[in-house]
């Protein structure tokens, strides 16, 4: 089965009659793909997933999810999907079972099912042993997995991720990144998530879209859109003082030679194999090849190229994010 | 398709659970609502002894006493007072359910709820439930503590009058807490939220009968106090503790604080569907 389970066409989001927050957007997700989006802060990905989610309503366009319209059926899009939202909304005065609990009772699951599910997702999440624990005693990456538990509690269809990573350490990342591969396995869902972080999206994603300034730039395959960019870049230096670019470029799949302050910038398809290759050539005509490098292109590459600036200018740093949140704790108390 | 739908009562009483448990969990809140009412019924009630301004004059004492049940219906101000003070709790009770949406919108908790099939109209219905039920356990510690300290019941008192206060305290909270919910509906500010229920609990507790009689007060303001669903409150717990009954006034006051719930519960409702979602 490879139909569309999220399809937007020409989704637009217009704040305040002047703040075009998405702007006619057209994607859509099969069965079964994680489907990621990415941006930097303010591009519109959570605007997006709040349309999807049912929480906005669009001002233009149209979305489904499994065929039921965002705003004719929103009822019918809510009891499908699963919302893990960009921030920690469990209650904090309440126990990380009372929590689960809650979310059940807000999808009007019985009270025999869902205990029983609150003990499974707590079991899959390893929080049984903190389950009677108010919340606020909880840490980020515990506070994460309750946030799952609790977007999973209805079994969703369709599971969106709104920047399920912001603000963890690197290893609270990844051990979230393998529960919600777990999670995914376990109930074969389609996943929407939203990051800033390249690499995670890389690995995790079958297909990406860039959104920037509201507009979707460019959506593919992670690998797709690298190898689109023109292939990897080998760059190598000679003890000889001859000039070699023609050797090189008789190699095959190489496409572009550039000689640059005595070491030779090679643009080649599929850079693993074409390296030993070139470096054949060269030792065969009596060259001998002193230094070597290899540079895949990365999402970050491929964001370059579509948003003319790197990712990295954009995003917003840990500290940062960590400091609003303790803002926001002291309001509160 | 989930197998499941949520009925309207189940994913009310659901977040209305969450609530009061966060309520009773909080040991500092739960203290601060009983000690609160407890604290300014015995300050207020106990350091304005009207009564004894008339025993310190020279006035025979039988005048002063009808004077004083001429004034307050009761010779007894502290009894007189007590009773206000649970219209008074009501409206900072009721003030905090426009506090708690703005909260759960800050902390992402009401869009976490907006996305699940729950319907729009429970989570403010939950909010409201949840501060007619704290009023009313207010309520009747106010009661209690003002019996301890000498509240003297009118003769009509019968302990099924209770119900009644129970009646009358629930549809002015569902009523004003419904106001205070609509109009904190699209807030994200604390700050601006708190401003507006200052704006509007000051003269609704001093434009009323709380802590004096309405007939005493000059025109302008009687004809304010008049239409203050907070007299009728403060009128209705009166005659049925206090003072002596009057079936016609009473109906009246239940009649004038049930139409307040529903109109303002209906706007309440009409504008949770409309807002909730932008």
């Amino acid at each position: 089965m490879a139909e569309d389970v999220i399809k937007a066409v020409g989704l637009t989001k217009v704040f305040n009659k002047n703040l075009v927050a998405v702007d006619h957007i057209n994607f859509s997700v099969k069965d079964g793909e994680i489907f990621g989006f990415l941006g930097p802060n303010g591009a519109g990905k959570t605007t997006t997933i709040n349309m999807l989610t049912t929480i906005l309503k669009p001002t233009e366009g149209q979305a489904s999810i499994l065929g039921y319209d965002i705003v004719k059926q929103a009822d019918q899009v809510r009891s499908v999907i699963g919302v893990v939202p960009q921030e920690y909304t469990a209650d904090e005065d309440l126990t990380g079972y009372e929590n689960i609990m809650l979310c059940a009772d807000l999808y009007g699951i019985p009270r025999d099912v869902s205990k029983k599910r609150a003990a499974e997702l707590l079991e899959l999440v390893e929080l049984t042993q903190f389950k009677d624990k108010k919340v606020e005693t909880y840490s980020g990456g515990m506070r994460r997995r309750l946030e799952l538990a609790c977007g999973l509690v209805n079994r969703p269809k369709v599971l969106f991720l709104d920047e399920p990573t912001l603000g963890l350490d690197v290893q609270t990342r990844a051990a979230t990144w393998n529960y919600i591969r777990l999670l995914k396995e376990e109930y074969g869902m389609t996943l929407f998530m939203t990051t800033h972080y390249l690499e995670e999206a890389d690995s995790l994603c079958d297909r990406i879209a860039i959104i920037d300034h509201g507009k979707i730039v460019i959506s593919g395959r992670p690998g797709d859109l690298k190898k689109n960019l023109g292939g990897d870049v080998i760059t190598l230096t000679i003890k000889e003082n001859d000039d070699v670019t023609e050797v090189i470029k008789s190699v095959e799949k190489v496409k572009e030679v550039r000689r640059e302050n005595g070491s030779y910038r090679v643009k080649a398809e599929l850079g693993r194999v074409t390296t030993p290759l070139i470096i054949d050539a060269l030792r065969s005509r009596g060259y001998t090849v002193t230094k070597l490098s290899l540079t895949e292109p990365t999402l970050n590459d491929v964001y370059l190229e579509y948003t003319g600036r790197s990712m990295r200018d954009a995003e917003e740093s840990p500290e940062a994010i960590r400091s609003f949140r303790m803002m926001m704790r002291r309001i509160r108390t | 398709m989930n197998e499941y739908r949520p009925s309207k009562l189940h994913g009310t009483w659901a977040l209305t659970v969450r609530e009061l448990k966060k309520w009773l969990k909080d040991p500092i809140i739960l203290f601060m609502t009983i000690i609160q009412p407890v604290l300014w019924m015995s300050l207020l009630g106990k350091a304005m002894n009207i009564s004894a301004i008339f025993s310190t004059s020279n006035l025979p004492s039988a005048l002063a006493e009808q004077i004083m049940k001429r004034t307050f219906g009761t010779g007894d101000y502290f009894s007189f007072m007590a009773i206000g003070m649970i219209s008074f709790t009501v409206m900072f009770t009721t003030m905090f359910s426009g506090m708690s949406i703005v909260w759960d919108r800050r902390l992402g908790f009401l869009n976490k709820v907006l996305s699940t099939p729950v319907s729009r109209g429970a989570i403010i219905f939950s909010k409201v439930l949840n501060s007619s039920f704290r009023a009313m356990f207010q309520a009747t510690l106010i009661l209690i503590i003002a019996v301890l300290l000498g509240l003297q019941f009118g003769p009509t008192f019968n302990p099924l009058n209770i119900l009644g206060v129970y009646a009358a305290v629930f549809l002015l909270s569902v009523g004003l807490s419904s106001l205070f919910l609509a109009l904190a509906l699209r807030s994200t500010r604390q700050e601006t939220q708190m401003a507006v229920v200052n704006l509007i609990n000051l003269p609704l507790m001093f434009a009323s009968n709380v802590f004096f009689p309405a007939s005493m007060m000059p025109n302008w303001l009687q004809a304010i106090a008049n239409v203050n669903p907070v007299s009728y409150l403060t009128d209705a717990l009166r005659q049925l503790t206090v003072l002596e009954m009057n079936l016609p006034a009473l109906m009246f006051d239940f009649l004038y604080l049930g139409a307040f719930a529903a109109v303002f519960a209906s706007i309440g409702l009409m504008l949770s569907w409309r807002y909730l979602s932008k």
